[in-house]
């Protein structure tokens, strides 16, 4: 009687350390790779923050609200609420639109001519030229911040519809 | 090897084949204005080499490939082009596409293409492929993937195995079976060719065991042709025993691996029917301009298999086939199983186009309301595809990309072996084909944001570092002459 009872007690007391064990020390993702995982990566600024990373370090700290993110629109909003326990609210007009599509920035290159500030603003580093050379956004890595277009002295950026991947 | 052992899944259906293979393969009837879609292979639209009021002649090249993957197309009568314009297309679900609509004038004048007519043993492997790319070969098998992109995908060092399907699984569809009982030196001499083209040593031929007719024409015709490198494999008739990766499975019990191609485990798949394709092209100079369309269903006359020239209107062969019954309710092209449903009979056949179904409601029995998934199992023990139907369904509400991807959503074949056996009728192969371009583009998002992220992140790295350099130039230069530096 006393056997099996201990044999059930040593079980039990190995399949509880068995358990701890497969489990290990909890992997814990810190709370601001977690809200900079739902953002967008366009590093737009429209947030007012420096980028993603700075607003959701920002959202972390409770510093900023979670409808700040126009890029993102509805879903960011929405995921950033049920991530920070809040309720949803959609994105504050404050901000800027929600773009209907993804775009992309495209140089007119004939107008170019080669200042190079676009290459400073673009938060990517999704432009290439250099001086008194023509200038040209890589499609596939632009994230369509728009940050490119105020600094340009002769407006000879446009915003395009992302090219279908 | 057994086989088998590596088909899991898979469902016996009652086989609706009988009907449509009374009758021989016949000539469908030639009609007045053949509309010929640019975009009927994968890959990229083809490019028109002929405009409106050319005349044109049989065979003529009409159309040529754009730079990548897509295919030739070729004039299946002779007469003028009328226009090239947005036609509704059955490929795009009724939706119009761009197309090269010809009027026939019924005189069949062929083109000159002699030099088509090539002895494949004489020509290198990489021409070998290159000709058949000219006879506008895609695979006929359903998707209509250009043959020389698949080919040219395949390294010739490699000595990649050859397998041919035959394995036609689909309940309805008939077309394969009657070009086994008819056209059997074609496929053997068409698998002698891609043989050639491939550097293969060998070439299976997979025909199902409920088709003896075909068997026994195959084994003449490989007897005729004393090819010892040519052999035949029987596999049972399981739904969907014909996929690509299912027969390979079953075959060589060697799984296709999910992120791959069958060219990673050195095999090449192709249709039986694409075989015959590629005989008639390189023995006969007839590019692919026609091809046999089962007809069938309920909802006909009278159900048969017609050599169809590309660009035929549905509407002619149901009239070929003796028109509609009064049970007809659903056109559908395609399998039962995996067919799409068409809005209307005016539409084109294309290279694609294997099997019209007449459907009446004994052939696809309405589906009953949805009831709440009961979480019975049927579904996984029924995927070919190793996958859980309900695990996969129970992440879609609401949308779960995470959990869709590691529950593999997007290597769902969408056989519709799942909602076959649904007990609760649910619609889960229409839902999981819905969620697949949805959970593909997610996934894309996500990993052009992590590419954003770390150059965001390494740009501002950068800039810090020239930063603290600058500051580091400029307090060298401050520093009064004698006075040792800091660091």
């Amino acid at each position: 009687m006393i056997t099996a009872l201990l044999t059930v007690i040593i079980l039990a007391a190995l399949a509880g350390v068995a358990t701890v064990a497969t489990r290990g020390a909890p992997r814990e993702i810190a709370l601001v790779d977690r809200i900079d995982a739902l953002l967008p990566q366009t590093q737009c600024r429209r947030c007012t923050f420096e980028g993603c990373r700075p607003y959701a370090e920002a959202i972390a700290q409770g510093a900023a609200d979670i409808n700040q993110c126009p890029p993102g629109g509805e879903r960011t909003a929405q995921a950033l609420a049920s991530l920070m326990g809040v309720a949803p609210k959609p994105v504050g007009k404050e901000y800027g639109v929600v773009p209907d599509y993804p775009a992309v920035a495209f140089i007119k290159e004939e107008s170019c001519i080669g200042c190079t500030k676009c290459i400073q603003a673009c938060p990517v580093d999704a432009i290439v030229g250099a001086s008194r050379y023509m200038h040209t956004v890589i499609a596939a890595d632009c994230t369509g911040c728009e940050l490119c277009i105020p600094p340009c002295p002769v407006d000879c950026i446009v915003m395009q519809p992302a090219p279908a991947r | 090897m057994t086989t088998t052992e590596l088909l899991t899944g898979g469902l016996r259906i009652e086989a609706h084949k009988r009907r449509s293979t009374k009758a021989s393969v016949r000539a469908a009837r030639l009609i007045e204005r053949y509309v010929i879609p640019l975009d009927q292979h994968s890959g990229l639209p083809a490019l028109p080499l002929v405009k409106p009021a050319d005349r044109v002649r049989m065979f003529q090249p009409i159309a040529q490939p754009a730079p990548g993957i897509s295919a030739w197309l070729h004039s299946p009568v002779s007469g003028e082009v009328l226009a090239i314009e947005p036609r509704p297309a059955p490929h795009r679900l009724g939706a119009p596409t761009m197309s090269i609509v010809i009027a026939n004038d019924g005189r069949d004048e062929r083109f000159d293409n002699a030099a088509a007519v090539v002895s494949f043993e004489q020509i290198s492997p990489a021409e070998a492929c290159e000709h058949i790319a000219r006879g506008g070969i895609v695979g006929l098998g359903g998707a209509a993937f250009p043959t020389a992109n698949k080919l040219e995908s395949s390294l010739c060092e490699n000595g990649p195995q050859l397998l041919l399907n035959g394995a036609e699984c689909e309940p309805y569809i008939s077309c394969d079976e009657m070009l086994m009982r008819e056209r059997a030196d074609d496929i053997v001499f068409g698998a002698r060719a891609l043989l050639h083209a491939l550097c293969a040593p060998n070439c299976t031929i997979a025909i199902e065991d409920d088709v003896p007719e075909a068997q026994t024409a195959l084994r003449l015709a490989i007897e005729k042709a004393a090819d010892a490198r040519i052999r035949i494999k029987v596999v049972p008739a399981i739904y969907p025993a014909g996929g690509e990766r299912q027969l390979i499975a079953t075959v060589f019990g060697v799984e296709v691996p999910h992120d791959g191609f069958p060219a990673d485990i050195g095999v090449v798949c192709q249709n039986v029917g694409t075989a015959a394709a590629i005989a008639r092209w390189i023995r006969d100079g007839q590019p692919l301009v026609s091809r046999i369309v089962t007809v069938t269903g309920d909802g006909v006359s009278e159900a048969g298999n017609w050599e169809t020239r590309i660009g035929t209107p549905f509407s002619s062969l149901i009239a070929d086939s003796g028109g509609y019954t009064e049970r007809m309710s659903r056109l559908i092209m395609g399998g039962s199983m995996m067919g799409t449903s068409l809005p209307h009979d005016d539409l084109p056949v294309v290279k694609a186009t294997n099997c019209i179904i007449a459907a009446s409601a004994l052939d696809l029995q309405p589906r009953g309301p949805e009831m709440p998934c009961i979480r019975c199992g049927n579904c996984s023990q029924a995927c070919p595809a190793f996958l859980l139907p309900q695990q996969l369904h129970w992440y879609l509400q609401p949308f779960d990309s995470e959990q869709l991807s590691r529950h593999g959503l997007l290597d769902c074949i969408e056989c519709g072996c799942c909602d076959y056996v649904c007990p609760s009728q649910i619609p889960l192969a229409e839902r999981f084909r819905e969620a697949k371009p949805l959970l593909a583009r997610e996934l894309d998002a996500h990993l052009t944001a992590d590419a954003a992220r770390a150059r965001f992140h390494s740009r501002n790295e950068r800039l810090a570092r020239l930063e603290a350099e600058h500051r580091a130039k400029l307090a060298e230069k401050r520093r009064p002459k004698g006075e040792p530096s800091s660091t």
